[in-house]
């Protein structure tokens, strides 16, 4: 029996450690190392940046290239441009994706299944390719626009591609899966016989909707936003192909540093900075409804 | 259609029927609830009793027929207008508020002032005695506590007509007994009219003035727990609620207030009395259905002629503490099943198993139930 007992506490810490690992190799390291050539100076060698030690084994570190993102003020609007275009992609993904993860929920469970699996059904097909798609509907002479001619709507193409609108319209194309499918778990738990009590308690079907099923989706709509948010902030396919070349986005300077210019400590820190970004908000965010769970009774 | 409504029909439903497609779940069904009566509807699952109900409280549209509720016709009213309110059998608490939040949403849906609402909620909580819960969050609730949220939330509004739907299903017994006669207190006070769907006959027997037997959408017999249990008017009614032997047989001859029936299952011609209304004929099939403690069980011959007596072998016995039940194989090897008081105390078993017994009952104890044809 005690020997069960020890095989099994062992295995219990495998499985744990198995996670803690992979987290430990595919992220702690790499971001260590993106951080260590963060602090160092671009040369034209190999690898294209300064020791973090130098030959006399001296700390050779330097700032100098976060103060340089903080003082352009390129890398500055590059930055709120992506924040703003990603919040709009979330905010409309959340438009759309409520009310089709509300109707997924309520729907009968045969039906049910179809209708997620027409939401999972574009991950069958190359995201590029979805992406190159939409250059063909949203080109001067694509789809919409001679739909658009042909219903005598418009005399002139109008300008989709290569503007934000198209980025846009990519990404809330590409991430509204992510806002979908997390919304429909909450809404599918949720019980419908709270709906039915606050309308039975004198509450309009609208008000029903604002007082209990949105206040109870809210850790679905929580999760579907970052779950957009996120990859929308670094996004790089979708604005390169949609996107104008002036169109500068975070992900496009990211890559840019890195393959263009050969910048490593730049690219880098604008790395490094993106994942402040984004870390930041999200730990306030868990910190305030871990506080809101533990109510003082 | 008269506007005011008499106290035998403070509820009017009239011919209601609830078809989902091709399934009839409410089959024309005419019911009057008077004012303050603790009124049950008693079925098995499925056989529409919920659907009625949520058609009180308009969740559901009735396909054809009409709901009134104290002389008004609320048929086509959306839920948040009718004078109703419903206590849900999953008990449907927000689980974003606490107890007090819960219990005021009503009033706040209405619009009533702050100082209002809080002196309501805090005259209900006394009633449901959950003063010192008032801050918890649902999760933080036992289910017996969870039901009075659920109730005080309902009974806040002061609704014409309070609808609970299992309102006990989810409680264990020694609770259960408890909350019971809470209930039945709560319900005699304020004097609302309680509308209570279940399937748990004991329940239904126990709360209320009058209960109405559902199956397949239809009311079966509509009348106070003793006529329903003593009277039963079908084998269905007789069947479901409380255990009861049932015999079929043929009438062989009919007189004034008695008729001899001839049941193969006991050997032969029983009397039985000529229950009012029934009317029998000779060579029609009936039932003759005994309750359990309406027989007696003994030993000797019972000595009194005029009843029915027939022979049979303990098969089993069960020890209840306040009653024994005995299941009983008669000579036709039919089996039965009868109960006795333990007026006495004794360790002793009066009978043992494969005892040879008497079972006996009197003729007024016997229900005649017309065969189902």
């Amino acid at each position: 029996m005690a020997t069960a007992r020890r095989t099994d506490r062992t295995w219990r810490q495998v499985t744990i450690a198995i996670p803690y690992l992979w987290l430990f190799v595919f992220f702690l390291l790499p971001f260590a190392i993106i951080l260590k050539i963060s602090l160092a100076d671009p040369i034209i060698a190999q690898p294209p940046f300064t020791p973090t030690f130098d030959a006399q084994g001296a700390l050779s570190v330097t700032l100098d290239n976060f103060l340089f993102l903080l003082t352009d003020k390129l890398y500055a609007l590059t930055y709120v441009k992506s924040v703003l275009l990603a919040m709009a992609a979330t905010v409309s993904c959340l438009i759309l994706g409520f009310p089709m993860a509300y109707g997924i929920a309520r729907a009968s469970p045969s039906t049910r299944s179809l209708l997620l699996l027409l939401i999972v059904l574009p991950f069958w097909i190359s995201f590029l390719l979805r992406v190159y798609a939409w250059m063909g509907l949203l080109n001067n002479y694509g789809a919409i626009n001679n739909a658009l001619m042909w219903l005598d709507l418009i005399d002139q193409p109008i300008q989709f591609m290569y503007t934000d609108f198209a980025i846009f319209i990519g990404l809330t194309y590409s991430y509204l899966p992510f806002m979908v499918l997390p919304l429909y778990a909450t809404l599918e738990r949720m019980d419908l016989d709270l709906v039915e009590a606050a309308q039975d308690l004198g509450a309009s079907r609208t008000r029903a909707f604002w007082d209990v099923t949105w206040p109870l989706a809210r850790a679905g709509v929580i999760a579907g936003c970052l779950l957009v948010f996120i990859p929308a902030m670094g996004e790089y396919v979708i604005p390169y192909l949609l996107g104008g070349s002036e169109s500068l986005l975070i992900g496009r300077v990211l890559f840019d540093e890195f393959f263009v210019n050969r910048d490593w400590p730049l690219a880098s820190s604008v790395a490094i900075v993106l994942l402040l970004l984004l870390v930041v908000p999200i730990v306030l965010l868990q910190r305030n409804q871990a506080r809101n769970e533990e109510q003082p009774t | 259609m008269t506007d005011q409504s008499g106290p035998d029909d403070f509820i009017r439903i009239r011919n209601v029927s609830k078809h989902f497609g091709d399934f009839v779940a409410v089959d024309g069904v005419d019911l009057d609830i008077g004012k303050s009566e603790l009124f049950s509807i008693l079925g098995g699952s499925g056989c529409g009793k919920s659907t009625l109900l949520r058609m009180m409280a308009g969740f559901e549209t009735p396909t054809s027929g009409t709901i009134e509720i104290d002389g008004v016709d609320v048929t086509d009213q959306p839920p948040y207008e009718r004078p109703v309110n419903m206590m849900f059998q999953s008990y449907a608490i927000f689980p974003h508020m606490d107890v007090e939040k819960n219990i005021g949403y009503g009033l706040r849906k209405e619009g009533i002032p702050g100082e209002e609402i809080a002196k309501r909620v805090d005259d209900v909580i006394r009633l449901v005695q959950l003063g010192d819960f008032r801050r918890r969050k649902p999760d933080q609730l036992s289910g017996g506590q969870q039901q009075r949220v659920a109730l005080a939330r309902a009974l806040i509004k002061r609704p014409k007509v309070l609808l609970l739907d299992e309102p006990l299903a989810a409680l264990d017994k020694k609770l259960r007994e408890h909350t019971q006669f809470e209930l039945m207190n709560i319900q005699d006070e304020l004097g609302i009219t309680f509308v209570v769907v279940t399937h748990d006959q004991e329940e239904a027997m126990t709360l209320s003035t009058r209960i109405a037997v559902m199956d397949r959408g239809r009311f079966l017999q509509v009348g106070t727990p003793k006529e329903i249990y003593e009277y039963p008017q079908s084998r269905f009614v007789a069947d479901f609620i409380g255990t009861i032997n049932t015999f079929e047989g043929t009438v062989t001859r009919v007189s004034d207030d008695t008729m001899s029936v001839d049941c193969p299952d006991l050997g032969g011609s029983v009397r039985a009395l000529h229950d009012d209304n029934i009317g029998v004929n000779v060579g029609q099939q009936v039932c003759i259905a005994v309750r359990p403690e309406k027989m007696f069980i003994s030993v000797e011959r019972p000595e009194d002629d005029e009843g029915v007596q027939v022979r049979g072998t303990v098969d089993d016995l069960g020890y209840l503490g306040n009653l024994s039940l005995y299941r009983i194989r008669l000579e036709s090897g039919r089996r039965i099943q009868v109960s006795r008081q333990n007026q006495r105390r004794s360790a002793r078993r009066f009978v043992e198993w494969e005892d040879e017994v008497w079972i006996s009952w009197r003729p007024r104890s016997a229900i005649v139930i017309r065969g189902e044809s």
